[in-house]
């Protein structure tokens, strides 16, 4: 008996992402979940544009590609079309934050009947590693040369705080991969998120700590050390809004 | 034969309906028409006005620059239409609401105090179709039975009474004499 | 009510053509002249099983229905102008993606906020340049109300056939008048679309919908395949009206609204004796040049009318290879031309062109 396989819903192929990069690891928490639910054959993922943009060749579900931040648009369109179906994004903080913040924040409004899987990692990846919206007062990057200024370029956007104001937000929990019990904590998440849409109630979001070591300059080690000591003081865990414990 | 008809007047007169009405009634009749209103900021409260055109050939421009008929319901779309309208063509204007005197000699110009008689018998908001019973009996463009039918058409079953009314207006209009 | 005459505005006629057509999706943002596609939608979809949601903004609206027609079934969006613009980002990745939808423009006077009277300002947008990228897009352009509620259908049928976006290039003049209008059957689209993104049921391969090629050679194939396809197009999808051509001496040429007015000033010429016609081409993309290149040898002098500083022209130009004269007469700003303006034009080119 196998005690630890790739996930089914996981396609047998190699991926892209740096070494270091928890990426993967979120790829396989979703692929795990979509798994134990049987709900491979009824799931349509959207990709945004970002790290993840090929991840459609890594979800073994019908999978479609969004233009930038666009994602939370075309997964209405799709649940619209096909209510039935199970419909996820899975998102960068650019991509959601910045360039998709009026997408994301009217398909929650609107409660929207679909999953986000929103990856918090304070950078853009893909470009090289430019200031994302959730970049940390302080913190370098490549259009931050002397660290975030808030003066000049405002702060850090926490978006579970924010959505969690929404009435048709119905689950919004903030989660971390950097350490095993965190993991099985994000899982848990994930697996809560796609279950209230299976339940229809609303619009679930679980935005998920991540580390970018390539962009950061960090070993990953030193990656995962930055979000529990940087990242977690500004992005505090936990549940922001959860309509099927409010009774 | 081609009829083009402006209608003019307040947002709020039932200008567009009244330009409605008129292009129902002609494909009732089986003929070709159109209907363009003006649209925008105009519609709430400022100056309003639509073109009809009735033919028995396809219509080119839907746009009415030189009526052969003008409706004009305020004193701006007096002033705007009335030297626009063509030799031998009609005007039809609301007296109550228009002080001008109109000084053309080459058109005929009808002119009703359709928003007092609308007031008079109790039909306000009816001095549109007030001004629609003297066209027809003026111009003979549309029949009686015609405006009937189209009313009848046009007006909900369940609200008779708005059918009755309207076809009030249209007899007061028609038997308006000067 | 199959067959009654029903006095309708175009906007409205459009919609209830598409619905009939069996547009299961529309996404749409209010912008004047083009408002009553949405309003209408909104009370006939819930009505019908349709979806219909008012988006939060005009690129949400076309990403909308973008994953609607990734799904496979039949997506419209409607917009004017300045909407149509934002919306160019979402359709340059549908035609990326050789997804099915249709994209209704019902023009109104730019640049910018500009105005909202008709307008035709939008030619170039529609037929060159929907947005990034090499691509195009199916563009009718009705001239009655009939029109548009027939070439609605015409678009959602083409656009399944060739899978690629088709636009209906209108303005404010037919979205905002009304006209008798007949509505056909319903029509039954059976086209297979076993490449959507509907949940693969774990019987087949995923399938992906994508227009991202990491690797130039691949794009630059899938490209070449997509103009292969556009060269079938081209062959078999032009249409055009032609009026009075064959003993032409000057041939007007409008689109939409401007055929209409063309249409009346045409007749008048030929009352005074002057020997005019009319093309109107009813698809933009791909041009009908055939109708114009068939009057080459006949006609002397070609006018081109269009709401707009001239767009069109320039297809015109290239229809007749630039043997005859092509001139040109726009309003613009919203303002519409009228019959005799464009008389006046016809008896000026008859003076100066036909000796």
């Amino acid at each position: 008996m196998a005690i630890y396989q790739k996930p089914h819903a996981l396609e047998d192929v190699s991926m892209h992402f740096c070494p270091g990069c928890t990426h993967g690891i979120v790829h396989r928490l979703v692929c795990e979940v979509i798994d134990e639910m049987g709900i491979e054959g009824d799931t349509i993922g959207i990709c945004p544009v970002g790290c993840s943009v090929v991840s459609y060749d890594y979800f073994g579900c019908d999978m479609i590609e969004a233009a930038h931040g666009r994602a939370p648009a075309v997964a209405t369109g799709v649940k619209r079309s096909r209510p039935d179906k199970f419909v996820f994004t899975y998102q960068g903080d650019g991509d959601l934050a910045a360039i998709g913040t009026c997408e994301t924040v009217h398909a929650a409004t609107r409660g929207e009947n679909i999953t986000i899987i929103f990856i918090n990692n304070t950078i853009y990846g893909m470009t090289g590693g430019q200031m994302a919206p959730t970049t940390l007062p302080g913190q370098v990057t490549q259009t931050t040369p002397f660290g975030r200024d808030p003066k000049v370029a405002g702060y850090p956007v926490r978006i579970c705080e924010m959505l969690s104001t929404l009435t048709g937000t119905a689950y919004a929990e903030r989660v971390a991969v950097d350490s095993p019990a965190h993991i099985n904590a994000a899982k848990k998440a994930i697996r809560k998120g796609f279950e209230v849409q299976k339940n229809e109630q609303g619009f679930s979001i679980i935005e998920v700590l991540s580390t970018c070591p390539t962009n950061w300059g960090m070993t990953p080690l030193e990656s995962m050390e930055r979000l529990r000591t940087e990242m977690i003081p500004y992005y505090p865990l936990g549940v922001y809004k959860d309509i099927t414990a409010e009774k | 034969m081609t009829s083009e008809i402006a209608l003019a007047g307040f947002g709020g007169q039932g200008i567009l309906f009244a330009g409605k009405v008129l292009a129902y009634c002609g494909m009732l009749a089986d003929r070709e028409v159109s209907w363009l209103p003006c649209y925008g900021p105009e519609m709430r409260g400022g100056t309003c006005n639509c073109s009809v055109c009735l033919s028995d050939d396809p219509i080119g421009s839907p746009v009415v620059n030189d009526p052969d008929i003008l409706i004009a319901m305020n004193e701006p779309s007096f002033v705007k239409f009335i030297d626009k309208v063509k030799a031998g063509g009609y005007a039809f204007i609301d007296s109550t609401l228009v002080d001008s005197e109109c000084t053309r000699t080459d058109i005929k110009v009808f002119k009703v105090p359709a928003t007092k008689l609308a007031a008079d018998n109790d039909l306000q908001g009816g001095a549109n179709i007030i001004l629609i019973g003297k066209l027809i009996k003026e111009t003979g463009i549309i029949s009686m039975d015609g405006i009937e039918a189209t009313i009848r058409k046009m007006v909900p079953a369940k609200k008779a009474q708005l059918i009755e009314n309207n076809m009030r207006a249209i007899r007061l209009g028609y038997e308006y004499a000067e | 009510m199959a067959n009654e005459r029903m006095l309708m505005k175009g906007n409205e006629a459009l919609a209830e053509a598409a619905v009939r057509a069996g547009c299961k999706c529309y996404f749409g943002y209010p912008i004047t002249p083009q408002t009553e596609i949405a309003a209408y939608m909104s009370k006939r979809m819930p009505k019908c099983g349709g979806v219909f949601l008012q988006a939060e903004s005009e690129i949400a609206a076309i990403n909308m229905v973008y994953g609607a027609a990734a799904t496979g079934v039949r997506a419209m969006t409607s917009s004017s102008s300045p909407g149509v613009s934002l919306k160019s980002e979402g359709i340059s990745y549908a035609a990326g993606c050789d997804l099915p939808c249709v994209i209704v423009n019902v023009q109104r006077a730019g640049p910018g906020l500009g105005g909202i009277q008709p307008a035709q300002n939008d030619y170039y947008l529609a037929t060159r340049a929907a947005g990034h990228g090499d691509f195009f897009l199916i563009v009718y352009a009705p001239s009655s109300v009939q029109e548009m509620a027939d070439y609605v259908v015409k678009a959602f049928d083409m656009a399944d056939k060739y899978r690629m976006p088709a636009m209906i290039l209108t303005d404010g003049v037919l979205g905002q008048m009304m006209e008798p209008v007949v509505f056909s059957d319903p029509s039954d689209s059976t086209v297979n679309k076993d490449w959507a993104a509907t949940g693969h049921k774990n019987e087949r391969k995923h399938n992906i919908i994508n227009s991202l090629y990491l690797q130039p050679e691949e794009l630059e194939k899938s490209n070449i395949a997509r103009y292969k396809k556009y060269d079938i197009v081209k062959a078999e999808l032009p249409e055009a009206e032609s009026y009075l051509t064959e003993d032409a001496d000057i041939i007007v040429t409008g689109y939409g609204a401007s055929a209409r007015i063309v249409r009346s000033a045409v007749n008048a010429a030929r009352a005074e004796g002057i020997k005019a016609g009319m093309i109107r081409p009813i698809t933009l993309w791909p041009f009908p040049a055939e109708a114009y290149a068939k009057t080459v040898d006949t006609c002397k002098a070609y006018l081109c009318v269009e709401l707009s500083m001239g767009q069109m022209i320039d297809d015109v130009k290239l229809a007749t290879s630039c043997r005859r004269p092509v001139r040109f007469f726009g309003r613009t700003g919203g303002v519409i031309h009228t019959p005799a303006e464009i008389l006046e034009q016809i008896r000026t080119i008859a003076k100066e062109e036909l000796k």
